[in-house]
């Protein structure tokens, strides 16, 4: 069977997600059960988060061994999930409308690009790079309004490794992850 | 006082930012390296910590206080008027760098949205599906080929390249708001226009705290490819990987 093609993932994706978060007022008020569960069972299968954190961490990346790699990835992805949870709370009557897209045959590295149409402000740009591995496209950088999620984090990260080597920048990501989990979960019982 | 009636302080300080900022953009201190990028990263780190202060205290409870209090409509009105009054301004940038077809774009929204649109209070031309570009005279430099020079972070103003910071006081001189006069109301309308602003940026707030390792450098690398995106007009050519 042929991979669906990237531009309908993202597209048929987008749409599945909003549906719910249109639907559903529990996630619009923030409830962050209901936010990862969206999150994990619609959004992360379609990511590649292996080859994100291996773009984030740049040419440190070579350095760190297969489990410092896992580590890596893991607390890279708790942290994005956190940040793309957030954004969804915020949502309000955006469209979202996607450019045209063209393919050559036989590539496997393709840019949709898609913008949001909110009232009262300026559309704004948001972008995915896809790659196509094991016969399913899947994203590895997400550009809002020219803004790489993945390489805005090369400096910080380097910056990590620089002062304590890998191990040093995995704990300082799961500091950050604890610290925020502290804080939703006390949100949360409020 | 009189002396100074419709030449305003801001466009005083923006005339010698332009000054300053051209040499030292025009030193060809590039772009290469990442660390070359900040040279002046304590000074700026400094001036950060002063501008979360002032926004802390200041511009986000008072664009919060905005937000709440000001409905929807207002809003998107508040903002349109604003992207009117700099529609001349991105017809001339558009011309200025070789792209004409949208410098006519940029004329025909402001004469569209000045007429039908109720004294450009409603965005009419972006219904229509007349994009509205944004451009300013620090992309036009680039366009013209000088450099980004060293990063900057001022406190209010917040970050800029120096080429960038040579294009702002550019784009403050021609500004309209600042031939406004009395002074009253052209304070009042700078003011309007810097709330509506960080109003926008509110949602961003949270998202920023939360996702960055370091605050500062989080902004100062978005800030960057956001500025790197917008001389490309959207379509930069694709950084190494």
């Amino acid at each position: 069977m042929a991979a669906e093609a990237p531009d309908a993932m993202v597209k048929r994706v987008s749409e599945e997600v909003l549906d719910i978060v249109r639907q559903d007022k529990d996630i619009r008020n923030g409830d962050t059960q209901k936010i990862v569960a969206l999150v994990d069972a619609k959004v992360l299968p379609n990511f590649n988060f292996q080859r994100m954190t291996s773009l984030a961490v740049g040419r440190d990346w070579r350095g760190a061994n297969p489990a410092q790699k896992n580590r890596l990835a893991e607390e890279f992805k708790m942290l994005l999930v956190r940040t793309y949870s957030n954004a969804l709370t915020s949502y309000s009557n955006q469209r979202i409308v996607f450019k045209p897209f063209r393919m050559k045959d036989g590539e496997t590295d393709v840019l949709v690009r898609s913008e949001v149409i909110q009232p009262g402000s300026q559309p704004v740009q948001i972008d995915y790079w896809l790659e196509l591995a094991d016969g399913k496209w899947k994203v590895y950088d997400v550009v809002v309004a020219g803004i790489s999620l993945v390489t805005n984090y090369r400096e910080q990260f380097s910056r990590e490794v620089r002062d304590g080597g890998i191990d040093g920048l995995i704990a300082s990501l799961a500091a950050k992850n604890k610290s925020l989990e502290a804080t939703a979960s006390k949100a949360a019982r409020k | 006082m009189t002396v100074m009636a419709g030449f305003s302080i801001r466009r005083l300080v923006g005339l010698l930012a332009f000054g300053g900022a051209l040499a030292v953009a025009g030193t060809g201190l590039v772009n290469a390296q990442e660390s070359q990028r900040d040279p002046f990263e304590g000074f700026n780190r400094a001036m950060f910590s002063t501008n979360e202060v002032l926004d802390k205290y200041a511009a986000r409870p008072v664009a919060q206080a905005y937000d709440a209090a000001v409905p929807l409509p207002v809003k998107a009105s508040v903002g349109n008027f604003f992207g009117n009054v700099g529609e001349v301004w991105v017809g001339a940038n558009n011309a200025m760098q070789g792209k004409v077809g949208d410098a006519g774009t940029g004329v025909a929204r402001l004469l569209i949205n000045s007429t039908v649109g109720i004294f450009g209070l409603f965005d009419v031309a972006s219904e229509m599906g007349l994009e509205r570009y944004n451009e300013d005279f620090g992309q036009t430099l680039a366009v013209w080929g000088v450099n980004d020079g060293p990063y900057l972070f001022f406190p209010v103003i917040g970050p800029r390249t120096t080429r960038d910071t040579a294009g702002w006081a550019v784009d403050t001189w021609v500004d309209p708001v600042s031939f406004v006069s009395p002074g009253s109301v052209r304070v009042g309308t700078s003011v309007l226009r810097f709330v509506d602003i960080r109003a926008g940026l509110l949602p961003a707030d949270k998202i920023v705290e939360e996702a960055s390792l370091d605050k500062y450098a989080y902004i100062r690398d978005a800030y960057l490819q956001r500025r790197r995106n917008l001389i490309h007009d959207g379509r930069p050519p694709r950084e190494d990987y």
